[in-house]
């Protein structure tokens, strides 16, 4: 392990975010705004929603977030720069194994997704008040359930960066992140599909699930949520076989 | 001293499309329920490339060069074989291999949401220069590739040849011992054409190891101490260009072209003084000889005798291209 090309190649990373700074924010934010604003102030000041369901939401809008900011960053450069410009291939050439580059692709679409999520929260909140009802009541496991979401969001745009063709994108998103946001347990909680048995344990397949739970019963705990052990189990196994799988298929697309 | 460059019985099979600019001519495409379709690419290559030398791979599209450099350059897997950059086998010591080498793609691979300079400062940091040397070498180089007013805008605006020097300023920012052009003059105009192999030659007398490949005869002749010719994945002939040219029959090619021939015409030319090989084709017949001109009116003379009414004569001087065909059959550029 090299850390000097590590870094810059994290450095590089960063040079790019920052240009486009602005394109990001949008990018991140104006989705889940305008979905906390309808859902949140609009539903639920003409009285269509409860008023608890600002508190309820919050959480998911986070989730949700982070996953759509960490698969963005990590698999759509991934997708351009080896099927269209292919400009990743003078950082293949630096001085380190190739599955780093991997690993620091995710690390630094990691690291956006925390920023976003910690960015939602107080967005959201403002957007909402008064009346969200957020209970921090372990920063510990807040901090957990962070962190494995972003590794969640960014292993996730590896795999998927890494075995989605540069035509099937529109699908990708139309296929895979739709139902993934419409069966996450973005908009409800899961204990809410109990009328649905069938298909409340079929979403237990769906990463996002245990990401929105994790974070409800981190910042809502007074709401329905998943046990936290269940939480973790699911996000650290599917973070590792989304790192796994992202791993290989990078390696395919590196080397011929 | 170990050669710079070596590779033994290099063999690499295609199962799919081959990636980069190892395309060459080939599409594969495959139904269902049918076996891979394979793609030999590579079939035992050996190559020695010493320390110090400009060295060339000629041979036309889809031969095995950018496959060669792709192995070369860690990005494409040997079916079978081994390669080495000095002492380091490539494919069991990536990393100390990608130390030494510089690479410049066949088709353009800046990293385009960077500026120029930026793109010569992170390709340093990524070598681990020092902020000052990076910066320093990153002006340098800009002002010899002719770039630097230009360096501090987006590449995505670039022409094509602004693109190519760029590619092979940033393969030179680390200093590396062994340099891989893949046809590095593909699309330049003449002019940046002669500034390229100048930036090359000046490489490679501070005792840097080149290798390119071309399809162009001028270049391979004006730039590499030694060449190897390369087709279907073979090597077929390996000298300089010199020994190479020598080792062609007569050295001369005249290529005549006329509806029919007979055995008797041919061994009819073959009598003439000067000739030392004729072969027929489909369409006509290939005479090498060790002269040229002079020989087209005793040609003529022949065939009018035979009633064979001459379509074509095209007289070609002791070239590469002369000594492909010898080798193929085939011309380069077809």
């Amino acid at each position: 392990m090299n850390w000097k090309t590590f870094l810059a190649l994290l450095a590089r990373d960063a040079h790019v975010a920052r240009r486009s700074f602005v394109q990001l924010l949008l990018q991140t934010f104006l989705q889940p705004m305008l979905f906390v604003f309808i859902f949140g102030r609009v539903m639920v000041s003409s009285g269509y929603m409860r008023p608890e369901y600002k508190s309820l939401l919050l959480p998911g809008i986070m989730a949700i977030s982070m996953i759509f900011t960490g698969v963005w960053a990590v698999a759509m450069p991934l997708i351009a720069e080896f099927q269209f410009t292919h400009e990743i291939e003078d950082r293949l050439l630096a001085p380190i194994e190739n599955h780093w580059l991997a690993i620091e692709k995710v690390c630094f679409g990691a690291a956006q997704a925390v920023v976003s999520g910690l960015a939602v929260i107080p967005a959201a909140w403002l957007l909402l008040r008064p009346g969200v009802d957020l209970n921090l009541h372990s920063p510990v496991m807040f901090a957990g359930v962070t962190l494995l979401v972003a590794l969640l969001s960014a292993s996730g745009g590896l795999a998927l960066g890494c075995s989605v063709g540069q035509t099937q994108i529109g699908l990708m998103f139309s296929m895979v992140l739709t139902p993934m946001i419409f069966f996450g347990c973005v908009y409800y909680p899961w204990s809410a599909l109990a009328s649905f048995p069938i298909l409340q344990k079929v979403v237990l397949v769906n990463p996002l699930v245990y990401a929105s739970e994790g974070l409800r019963g981190a910042l809502v705990p007074q709401f329905p949520h998943l046990p936290v052990i269940v939480v973790f189990l699911g996000l650290v196994i599917f973070d590792a076989l989304l790192l796994i799988v992202g791993l290989r298929q990078f390696h395919r697309k590196a080397v011929t | 001293m170990l050669p710079a460059i070596r590779t033994r019985e290099l063999r690499k099979v295609f199962t799919s499309a081959p990636p980069l600019a190892a395309g060459g001519g080939f599409a594969v495409r495959r139904k269902k329920d049918q076996p891979a379709r394979e793609i030999v690419a590579l079939d035992g290559l050996s190559l020695d490339v010493r320390t110090g030398e400009i060295f060339g791979l000629l041979g036309p599209n889809g031969a095995g060069k950018s496959t060669t450099v792709g192995i070369l350059t860690t990005r494409v897997r040997p079916t079978n074989g081994q390669a080495w950059i000095g002492d380091y086998d490539v494919w069991a010591q990536q990393v100390e291999v990608k130390r030494l080498i510089g690479v410049v793609a066949q088709r353009p691979n800046l990293d385009f949401s960077l500026t120029a300079r930026e793109i010569l400062l992170f390709h340093g940091a990524y070598f681990g220069i020092d902020s000052r040397t990076r910066s320093t070498r990153a002006d340098e180089l800009l002002d010899r590739f002719k770039l630097s007013d230009r360096a501090n805008q987006m590449v995505r605006g670039f022409s094509g040849g602004m693109m190519q020097r760029l590619s092979i300023a940033r393969a030179m920012m680390h200093d590396p011992q062994v340099l891989f052009l893949d046809e590095p003059s593909a699309g330049l105009d003449p002019q940046t054409r002669l500034l390229l192999w100048e930036i090359i030659r000046e490489y490679n007398q501070s005792g840097k190891t080149i290798l390119l490949t071309t399809h162009n005869m001028e270049e391979a002749d004006a730039l590499c101490q030694r060449l190897a010719i390369i087709d279907h994945g073979r090597n077929i002939a390996l000298g300089t260009p010199a020994e190479l040219k020598a080792s062609v029959p007569g050295g001369f090619l005249l290529r005549l072209r006329f509806a029919t021939h007979s055995p008797e015409l041919l061994e009819r030319l073959k009598t003439l003084t000067g000739v030392t090989e004729v072969r027929a084709q489909n369409d006509g017949v290939d005479v090498y000889a060790d002269r040229g001109g002079s020989l087209v009116s005793e040609i003529a003379n022949i065939t009018a005798a035979a009633s064979v009414e001459l379509s074509d004569v095209h007289i070609s001087e002791p070239s590469l291209e002369n000594l492909f065909l010898h080798h193929t059959g085939r011309s380069l550029r077809e």
